[in-house]
C-alpha cells in the first residue's frame, strides 16, 4: 500500500506539472482515501463518485494504478482531446463512474445509485468523497435528508477534512462546524478517522457496512499531504509546481518512478 | 374540452410502468399536481417523493439512471429548469445521463399562481444544452405517444407539459415521429407555427383565417429540439410568411428556434408571437393567452394585419 501511495502522490504531481495547472492540494489530501476504496474495499459492481471533482488527478492517478487505463496517458491531464478532463467527465477516461466538478451534486447522484441497488437486491455500495468546503452547498444537505430518510445503508461517504478551502480556512470562509453534529442530527452514522492511515480507512468501511444507516467517515487529512512544501497551505489548491518544485517533490516521494 | 397533458402524463406513466418494470418516477411534494401520485400509488416501491429539493431530486434521478433504471423527475417547469439547471447541465447532460423531466405547469397558462410559477424561459435554457431533447405535446393522445418515446430514446429527455385542460387536436392512432414537425393543411399564404398549448390555438385561428379567406398552414413542432428544419424550411419557401406562436418568452424559444433555422438558410419575415421580454401575471389562463396575443384571436389579427 505505502508504495502505491507513493506512485499515486507522483502521478498526481506529474499530471499537473504536465497540465501546468490543477488541484494538486486537494488531490494529494484525499488520494489515500481513493487508494484504500481502490485497492482493498471495492467490490464488483461498487460505484465511486469523487463528488469533489477537481481532485481529479487523484483519481486518474488511483484509476491508472489499478489498470484502467495506461499510466502514460496521465499526460495527457487537462490538454486537448484528452480523456482526462480537468474534472471527471463520465464516458471519457475509463473507470469514472459519475460526472462531477461543479461542487455539491455528488452524494445525490450516489443516493440514485445506492436506490437503485436496494431495488435490484444488490449487496453494492455507492462511495462518495466530499471536500470539507463543498458541504456549504446546501443540495448535500437536501442529499444527507434523502439518504436518511430512504435508509441508504449502502452509501459510504468521505469528508475529506482538511480544513483549508479557496479563501482561506473552513472557519474563515464559512463556518460549517461542527461536521459530525451535524450529520448525526440528519440522521447518519459518523465516525472520525484520520484520512490518512489505511488501518483506520478500511476499518472505518467495514464499520460503516454494518450500520443501518447512512454512513459519513469524517477524514482528517492534510492538504498537499506528502510535499513538505505544500502541506496545510492553501496557495496550493489550484496550482502547479514550476520544474524545480516538482523535482523536488518527486524527490521527497522517494524519487523517479 | 380535453384533458390536461399533465393529466396525460400522469396517466401515461401508470400505463407504461407496467410494460417497463425499470421506470421510476421522482417528486418533489408535487405529485397531486405534476400527476405522478397515480404511479406512487400503483407502484410505491418504483416512486421517491425527494421533497421540496429540486437539486437532490435531479443528482437521485441520475444515480438512478447510472444504475440502470429510466427516471422521470418532475415538478413545475420553472423549477426543474430553473432551481436544477446546474444539476441538469453538470450532471444530466454532461454526463448524457438516461434522465428525463417531466416539466408541468409550464408558461402563463399556469394561471393564478402568477409569474414566480409560470416558466417562461425553460425552452430557451434547456435547449441550450448539449444532448438534451426538448419535447412539448399539444393534447392527450401525442403526450402519451411521446412519454413511451422519451422512455426508448437513451438519454436526457426535457417534457414540458400544461396545467390547463385544452382541446384534444389528434386522434387516437395518429403517427408522429420524434424531430418531426406535423403539418396542418397545406395553405400558401401564411405559415403559423405552434408547439404545446398554442397548437389549438393556431389551428383555431387557421379555421377563422381561412373563412376569411387567407389559406394558411399550420406547424405544430412537437420537438423543439432536435428541431425539424425541413418542415420549416419548406414552410418559408412554399408561403414566404411566418409567424411562430409559443406560450413561452420570445426570447430563446420556439421563434428563436426557428428563426435560427431561417436566417442561415432562407430568411423570410417572421412574426414571434409569446411573451415578450416580461414576467407573467395572475388571471384565468384563457384571460392571460389573449392579455399576452398568444390566442386565436390574436394570431388572426396579426395575420390580417399584415
Amino acid at each position: 500500500m505505502e508504495t502505491i501511495a507513493k506512485n499515486v502522490r507522483k502521478n498526481i504531481l506529474k499530471q499537473v506539472h504536465a497540465a501546468s495547472s490543477g488541484h494538486p492540494g486537494g488531490a494529494l489530501s484525499c488520494a489515500d482515501i481513493l487508494i484504500d476504496i481502490y485497492f482493498k474495499d471495492i467490490t464488483e459492481g461498487d460505484k465511486v463518485i469523487l463528488s469533489k471533482g477537481h481532485a481529479s488527478a487523484a483519481l486518474y492517478a488511483v484509476l491508472a494504478e489499478k489498470g484502467f487505463f495506461p499510466k502514460e496517458e496521465l499526460e495527457t491531464f487537462r490538454k486537448l482531446g484528452s480523456r482526462l478532463q480537468g474534472h471527471p467527465a463520465l464516458g471519457k477516461a475509463p473507470g469514472v463512474d459519475a460526472p462531477s466538478g461543479s461542487l455539491g451534486q455528488g452524494l445525490s447522484v450516489a443516493n440514485g445509485l445506492a436506490l437503485s441497488f436496494k431495488m435490484d437486491g444488490k449487496n453494492n455500495y455507492a462511495y462518495c468523497i466530499l471536500g470539507d468546503g463543498e458541504v456549504q452547498e446546501g443540495q448535500i444537505w437536501e442529499a444527507a435528508m434523502t439518504a436518511s430518510h430512504y435508509k441508504l445503508n449502502n452509501v459510504i461517504a468521505f469528508l475529506d477534512h482538511n480544513g483549508l478551502q479557496i479563501d482561506g480556512s473552513n472557519e474563515q470562509v464559512m463556518n460549517i462546524m461542527p461536521f459530525k453534529e451535524k450529520f448525526e442530527a440528519f440522521g447518519w452514522y459518523v465516525q472520525e478517522i484520520s484520512g490518512h492511515n489505511f488501518d483506520e480507512i478500511t476499518a472505518a468501511i467495514a464499520n460503516a457496512k454494518a450500520q443501518d444507516k447512512p454512513s459519513m467517515i469524517i477524514a482528517n487529512t492534510v492538504k498537499g499531504k506528502g510535499v513538505s512544501y505544500m502541506e496545510n497551505q492553501v496557495g496550493w489548491h489550484g496550482k502547479a509546481p514550476n520544474d524545480e518544485e516538482y523535482e523536488k517533490a518527486i524527490n521527497e516521494l522517494g524519487g523517479e518512478f | 374540452m380535453g384533458k390536461a397533458t399533465r393529466e396525460s402524463y400522469g396517466e401515461a406513466l401508470v400505463e407504461l410502468g407496467e410494460k417497463y418494470s425499470n421506470l421510476v418516477v421522482l417528486d418533489a411534494d408535487l405529485s397531486g399536481a405534476t400527476k405522478t401520485n397515480g404511479f406512487a400509488k400503483k407502484y410505491p416501491e418504483r416512486f421517491f417523493n425527494i421533497g421540496i429539493a429540486e437539486q437532490d431530486m435531479m443528482g437521485t434521478a441520475a444515480g438512478l439512471a447510472l444504475g440502470g433504471k429510466i427516471p422521470f423527475a418532475s415538478t413545475f417547469a420553472v423549477f426543474a429548469s430553473g432551481r436544477a439547471y446546474d444539476q441538469i447541465r453538470n450532471t444530466i447532460c454532461y454526463g448524457k445521463i438516461n434522465v428525463k423531466i417531466g416539466a408541468t405547469h409550464a408558461g402563463i397558462t399556469v394561471g393564478e399562481d402568477g409569474a414566480t410559477h409560470q416558466a417562461l424561459e425553460d425552452i430557451g435554457m434547456m435547449r441550450a444544452l448539449p444532448n438534451m431533447t426538448v419535447l412539448y405535446p399539444c393534447d392527450d393522445y401525442q403526450t402519451r405517444w411521446m412519454i413511451e418515446e422519451a422512455i426508448k430514446l437513451n438519454g436526457p429527455v426535457y417534457v414540458r407539459l400544461t396545467r390547463a385542460k385544452t382541446d384534444d387536436v389528434y386522434k387516437i392512432g395518429t403517427e408522429f415521429e420524434l424531430g418531426k414537425g406535423v403539418q396542418h393543411g397545406n395553405g400558401t399564404d401564411a405559415t403559423i407555427i405552434a408547439t404545446g398549448v398554442t397548437v389549438g390555438e393556431a389551428l383555431a385561428a387557421q379555421r377563422d383565417l381561412i373563412a376569411k379567406g387567407m389559406d394558411v398552414r399550420v406547424i405544430d413542432i412537437h420537438t423543439i429540439k432536435p428541431i425539424d428544419k425541413e418542415i420549416i424550411l419548406k414552410a418559408a419557401r412554399e408561403t414566404k410568411r411566418i409567424i411562430t406562436v409559443e406560450d413561452h418568452s420570445i426570447i430563446g424559444g420556439l421563434g428563436s428556434a426557428v428563426c435560427e433555422v431561417l436566417c442561415e438558410e432562407y430568411p423570410v419575415k417572421v412574426t414571434r408571437m409569446g411573451i415578450k421580454d416580461e414576467f407573467g401575471q395572475s388571471g384565468k389562463w384563457q384571460e392571460l393567452l389573449a392579455h399576452y396575443k398568444i390566442d386565436r384571436t390574436s394570431i388572426v389579427e396579426e395575420l390580417l394585419r399584415n
